[in-house]
């Protein structure tokens, strides 16, 4: 695991909706134990660079490698990877008919083959982890959006995963619960985990990050540690949006 | 009205024959449209296309003319439909068994071209549940099936059941068809004979065959209302 090796490896990705070129030749790496934070305006490529990791979004050119190997079109192959590979969406997609310990469960239990009796030990320890243990028996409709983040957070990690993609989880909750869900992030990113987060959280780019991408019109334009991007942004585009956002 | 009375047994008759084959045709219907359902949603193309085909297909040609392919074109084919002689089903259900095949014919048109309707009530529950669920459970590793068993089925049944009824009750209306294709003595093949070939008055017969209908459609559409009214409390 010590190697230099990178995790996540994108090479000249390029992907179109229609006519749009929603990623222009992005090539990015990620290291093990990273933490990469993903800014840029609304459009520019962002959360469809982050769901092309696990293949939600498949590409048009370019190769993406995770873990030394190149990402499997549909089918077991990829259902593995995806299975190594958290994802946390922006509206929680907590199972709805699914209490918040099965939601955790169900993965290990199907996915895994694990014994439903370890795989709840070690739900109910990643519910305490994320301070909801108290809720393990409610339907997620039951929950505050915060709560239920952090859940959909418990369930990714309940897959022991080598790396955690965040899209937005911020951006659809309450402005008073978004800092119990980044704190459970930051404390992810503290113990090792690789990440790559999309979001708007200046402040956890600041402090949680080792890299801050800046995306605009589909280009990884800007590639660089936060106290260099937030006080240097090299391109006038990041000069422009970072000006717009930190003026408030 | 007398007839009512003095033909109760005709009726009688009539209603269970219709029963047998709207159950047998409403089983049939549900495993075959789950099965098209299956093959429509799937993400393999191939599959996706012959779904689609079928469903483009049964809906769209009239319940008749699939009678008739199924009445004309089988025994054309030199198919007695015999794979329908189901050692013990055809205890209960006798007109499986017999050497008269138009029972058989008659059954497997109205599942043909009924599954398409429960391919299509099934796959618009599926649509009902948010992308973001499958999505979710793509994202944990879940395959195609575990991901339909597991995550969306479970959620789709309540946005499904009540137009898989109203697929059901217009099968067993549909079902009077049957009767102008070989099949003696159910519902409305009993009418026929009633008032063509033993003369009695038409109207009180009518009366007759279509309280046999209600008997079988009334109570299912019932049971709809009171599902889509406790799914609305639920709500």
């Amino acid at each position: 695991m010590a190697t230099g090796e990178p995790l996540i490896v994108l090479d000249s990705v390029n992907k179109w909706f229609g006519p749009l070129h929603v990623l222009d030749d992005v090539s990015l790496s990620v290291g093990r134990g990273e933490v990469v934070v993903v800014i840029g305006p609304s459009g520019s490529g962002k959360s469809t660079l982050c769901r092309t990791i696990n293949r939600l979004e498949p590409i048009n050119s370019g190769t993406i490698t995770f873990d030394g190997q190149a990402l499997p079109a549909e089918g077991k192959a990829l259902a593995k990877l995806r299975s190594e590979v958290g994802m946390v969406f922006q509206s929680f997609n907590l199972f709805a008919h699914k209490t918040i310990l099965e939601n955790v469960t169900l993965g290990p239990v199907k996915v895994r083959k694990e014994k439903p009796a370890v795989a709840r030990e070690r739900g109910l320890a990643l519910l305490d982890r994320v301070g909801i243990a108290n809720q393990a028996d409610k339907y997620p409709a039951q929950l505050s959006g915060g709560q239920q983040q952090r859940a959909a957070i418990a369930r990714a990690l309940a897959m022991q995963p080598k790396a955690m993609l965040f899209d937005e989880p911020t951006s659809a909750l309450d402005p008073e619960m978004v800092g119990e869900v980044l704190d459970v992030m930051t404390s992810l990113a503290r113990d090792g985990m690789t990440m790559v987060v999309v979001t708007h959280e200046m402040g956890f780019a600041r402090h949680a990050a080792n890299r801050v991408i800046f995306m605009a019109d589909g280009q990884l334009v800007e590639d660089a540690p936060p106290t260099e991007f937030f006080a240097n942004p090299r391109s006038e585009r990041a000069r422009d949006f970072l000006s717009k956002i930190l003026t408030h | 009205m007398n007839v009512l009375i003095d033909k109760f047994d005709v009726f009688a008759g009539g209603f269970w024959l219709t029963l047998q084959i709207c159950l047998l045709a409403a089983i049939g219907a549900l495993i075959l449209g789950a099965v098209v359902a299956v093959l429509r949603i799937s993400p393999v193309p191939p599959l996706r296309a012959v779904g689609t085909g079928y469903v483009n297909i049964f809906r769209n040609l009239p319940l008749t003319v699939v009678m008739f392919f199924a009445a004309f074109g089988l025994p054309a084919l030199g198919s007695n439909a015999d794979f329908l002689r189901i050692p013990g089903l055809d205890l209960i259900f006798s007109r499986l068994g017999t050497d008269l095949p138009y029972f058989r014919f008659a059954l497997i048109a109205l599942v043909l071209y009924t599954a398409a309707f429960v391919c299509e009530a099934l796959r618009s529950g599926v649509n009902a549940v948010p992308a973001g669920q499958a999505e979710a459970a793509r994202s944990l590793g879940l395959t195609f099936g575990q991901n339909l068993r597991y995550v969306v089925l479970p959620q789709s049944w309540k946005a499904s059941v009540v137009p898989l009824g109203s697929v059901i009750i217009a099968m067993i209306k549909n079902s009077a068809l049957v009767g102008f294709f070989g099949v003696v003595g159910d519902l409305s093949q009993t009418a026929d004979q009633l008032t063509s070939a033993e003369g009695h008055a038409f109207v009180p017969v009518a009366i007759g065959i279509s309280i046999g209908y209600l008997i079988m459609t009334v109570p299912l559409g019932a049971l709809l209302d009171h599902i889509e009214k406790r799914q609305a409390v639920a709500r």
